[in-house]
């Protein structure tokens, strides 16, 4: 397979199945889709030529076949009693996406809140139809990209959670998405988390996969995060090496909102991930963090557009990689200032360490900014760890192999201490440590192994 | 306890050290000045392990053990300190992780075990005291915004914490306020004992003051070019290091 291959292999996959989406989608949804289609259909697949995906390895991608299917499937083993997160002392709630569908047996969420809901997208789409359909591709929509069109296309399930206005959500929600099952899963998975005014949520969304095939996954999350309304959300990406994965997510701010995201590639096969950040109402407050630590041949994509459309508002962001052995990546961070947005204050950095001459970092900032009173910063570095820092530390007895980790660790800490659920703190801080070691980054308590 | 024999040591093809001799006693203390670019740092920055510095040729015996042979970690394991010039910041470790990681790490090196949180909180404690250390420094990230005195005593305290057997003190006086240079003189001498020794490394006399040297070196175009009693550290601050430079030239 090629790029040329694989772009037919999926104009021809929807082909076949939009008869049957026809069917069962409502007309609504079903014209996403079809927009979506021309979309990709005027975009085709990204190559090297592409700027945004430039420093992404899609040929790689390409060059393997999956399996794509619209089919829920139905698994026999109850995968309740595969995964047990015991995050000491957390309280959060776990859902369970199966190879992208959300799985029947999970648990419903006790004591909702009145007019909340957390579901299946798909359920939601029948149940929900009038609050989904006023939010569903909105953002989406708007951004000229293959792999949100691809997703809009195929997706079919996902989660989706609603919280209605001075609604808060006490624990927090975990996701758990499973890859599973024989052969090379292709998998669309389309989460809708919409926030209303006031509104609260933190969620943990965690990639596990359970087989060890070329499987290539395609998510796309909306976030609208509503006037005052404040969202926390932490994804962990813990991916076998031969798996690829495009993960989009788009948030959009009202008024006062404040998001925090913290995205943390703990192991990656090829993960590109985007992230588009939309401040649409003053005020309002994104602090956007990401972390990779990779090694061997893996490869960590960090694409980020910030967009600020309305004055006084805030971005913070701040990215780090560690890369080991031939381990490669890219940051690319791009922020718009648009007229009106004056007072507009955005940070970006990105720093990374390269432990070996064969791993390689590209980041490159990108700021356009079209407002004269604002308040922007950037800085970017790529380099080793501080050798005199080193031998400061092995002049007190600590030898080299500790000292080292002592340093990427303080150098991951930046990020880890964003995190503001103390016990998902303390658990990520002992994964990534066990992870610097070259351990398992898997659980102690959990039957799932992440790093398979 | 240390013998230099003839050290020569050069980096980048630079010469810096150009055949040292030194004998150092347990309970001595030696001081060594010299002008700028002499080789002082070098010297010191070589006892600690250093890789940067190529030893051309000589040897280096610490308690009987060829030093050269040991890499940094395990010659402060051996009890090798050096109070460093200038110390390095290291955001995002902790004063304390740092500590305790380095204390248990020389501890298992001697077949101890490691000291309990509880034990190890009680001593940082009584060092501190020991020292005049401000209270919250060790709850910061190592030299992190900590001011140049603050730095320079927090050396002192790591060494207190240590216990080492050959401190090295490299230009420990620089930057330090006559206050300072006290506390950090003091902190040192409550440290001596019959058993450890200790070379200062200074420009100035005025550290010697307080810490009484039993030798004092001057060193010079990499080579101790002279050698007496504290005396001389008052001959050199009154005539300048002009006088050593024109004997040595003539």
């Amino acid at each position: 397979m090629n790029i040329q291959k694989t772009y037919n292999n999926y104009i021809n996959i929807f082909q076949e199945i939009s008869k049957e989406l026809k069917n069962t989608d409502s007309e609504i949804i079903f014209k996403h889709r079809q927009k979506a289609f021309s979309v990709f259909k005027q975009l085709g697949i990204p190559n090297k030529k592409n700027e945004n995906y430039k420093h992404a390895d899609i040929d790689n991608i390409c060059n393997k076949s999956y399996d794509y299917s619209i089919q829920l499937e139905e698994t026999s083993v109850d995968l309740n009693k595969y995964f047990r997160c015991e995050v000491e002392d957390m309280d959060t709630h776990a859902l369970l996406l199966s190879n992208g569908n959300y799985y029947k047996k999970n648990e419903p969420i006790p004591n909702l809140p009145k007019g909340a809901i957390i579901c299946g997208l798909n359920e939601a789409k029948e149940k929900h139809a009038k609050i989904l359909e006023k939010y569903f591709n909105k953002h989406a929509s708007e951004i000229k990209d293959s792999f949100i069109a691809l997703n809009t296309m195929l997706a079919n399930d996902g989660l989706f959670i609603y919280i209605p206005k001075n609604t808060k959500i006490d624990k927090t929600i975990q996701l758990v998405n499973l890859t599973h099952g024989f052969g090379n899963k292709n998998i669309f998975k389309r989460n809708l988390i919409i926030l209303e005014q006031g509104a609260e949520l933190s969620m943990i969304i965690c990639d596990h996969t359970l087989n060890n095939s070329n499987n290539f996954i395609v998510d796309v999350s909306e976030s609208f995060v509503g006037q005052n309304a404040n969202l926390q959300y932490y994804a962990l990406q813990n991916e076998p090496n031969k798996s690829s994965v495009i993960n989009s997510h788009l948030i959009n701010l009202e008024k006062d909102a404040k998001v925090n995201s913290i995205v943390l590639s703990l192991h990656g096969g090829n993960i590109r991930n985007n992230l588009f950040t939309q401040l649409s109402g003053e005020n309002s407050e994104a602090n956007l963090f990401g972390l990779n630590l990779t090694d061997r041949e893996q490869r960590v994509d960090n694409y980020t557009l910030i967009n600020h459309k309305v004055p006084n508002c805030l971005s913070n962001e701040l990215y780090k990689g560690i890369l080991d052995d031939k381990a490669n990546g890219s940051f690319a961070g791009r922020i718009i200032v648009h007229p009106d947005a004056q007072k507009t204050i955005a940070y970006q950095t990105n720093n990374n360490l390269c432990l070996t001459p064969e791993a390689k970092m590209r980041t490159k900032p990108q700021l356009e900014i079209y407002a004269d009173d604002v308040k922007c910063s950037h800085g970017a570095t790529v380099g080793q760890l501080d050798e005199e820092a080193l031998f400061y530390l092995r002049q007190r007895g600590i030898g080299v192999k500790e000292a080292k980790l002592m340093l990427m660790f303080a150098f991951a800490n930046d990020i880890l201490s964003n995190i503001k659920i103390a016990p998902l703190r303390k658990r990520i801080s002992g994964l990534i440590n066990s992870r610097l070691r070259g351990e398992f980054t898997h659980c102690s308590h959990c039957l799932l192994n992440c790093n398979s | 306890m240390l013998v230099i024999k003839n050290l020569h040591a050069e980096i980048d093809g630079k010469k810096i050290l150009n055949g040292i001799n030194l004998e150092i006693k347990p309970g001595e203390i030696h001081a060594i000045m010299g002008p700028n670019g002499s080789g002082k740092s070098t010297l010191s920055a070589v006892l600690a392990g250093k890789e940067e510095f190529e030893i051309t040729e000589g040897e280096i015996y610490y308690l009987g053990k060829n030093l050269l042979k040991i890499n940094a970690e395990e010659r402060a394991k051996e009890g090798i300190f050096l109070s460093f010039q200038y110390p390095v910041e290291i955001p995002g470790v902790s004063m304390i992780n740092f500590m305790k990681t380095a204390l248990n790490e020389q501890r298992k090196y001697r077949g101890e075990n490691p000291m309990s949180s509880a034990e190890f909180l009680k001593y940082m404690r009584e060092m501190k005291e020991m020292v005049e250390l401000k209270s919250d420094l060790t709850s910061r990230f190592v030299n992190v915004g900590f001011s140049g005195g603050e730095k320079k005593r927090n050396e002192i305290f790591q060494m207190a914490m240590l216990k080492p057997k050959l401190s090295i003190l490299d230009e420990t006086d620089s930057g330090l306020d006559i206050d300072a240079l006290k506390v950090v003189a003091n902190g040192v001498n409550k440290l001596k004992s019959p058993q450890n020794a200790t070379i200062v490394i200074t420009h100035y006399q005025r550290l010697l003051d307080f810490i009484i040297p039993d030798f004092v070196h001057i060193l010079y175009e990499g080579k101790i070019v002279k050698t007496a009693g504290k005396e001389l550290a008052l001959e050199l601050e009154e005539k300048g290091y002009n006088w050593i430079k024109k004997e040595i030239d003539a």
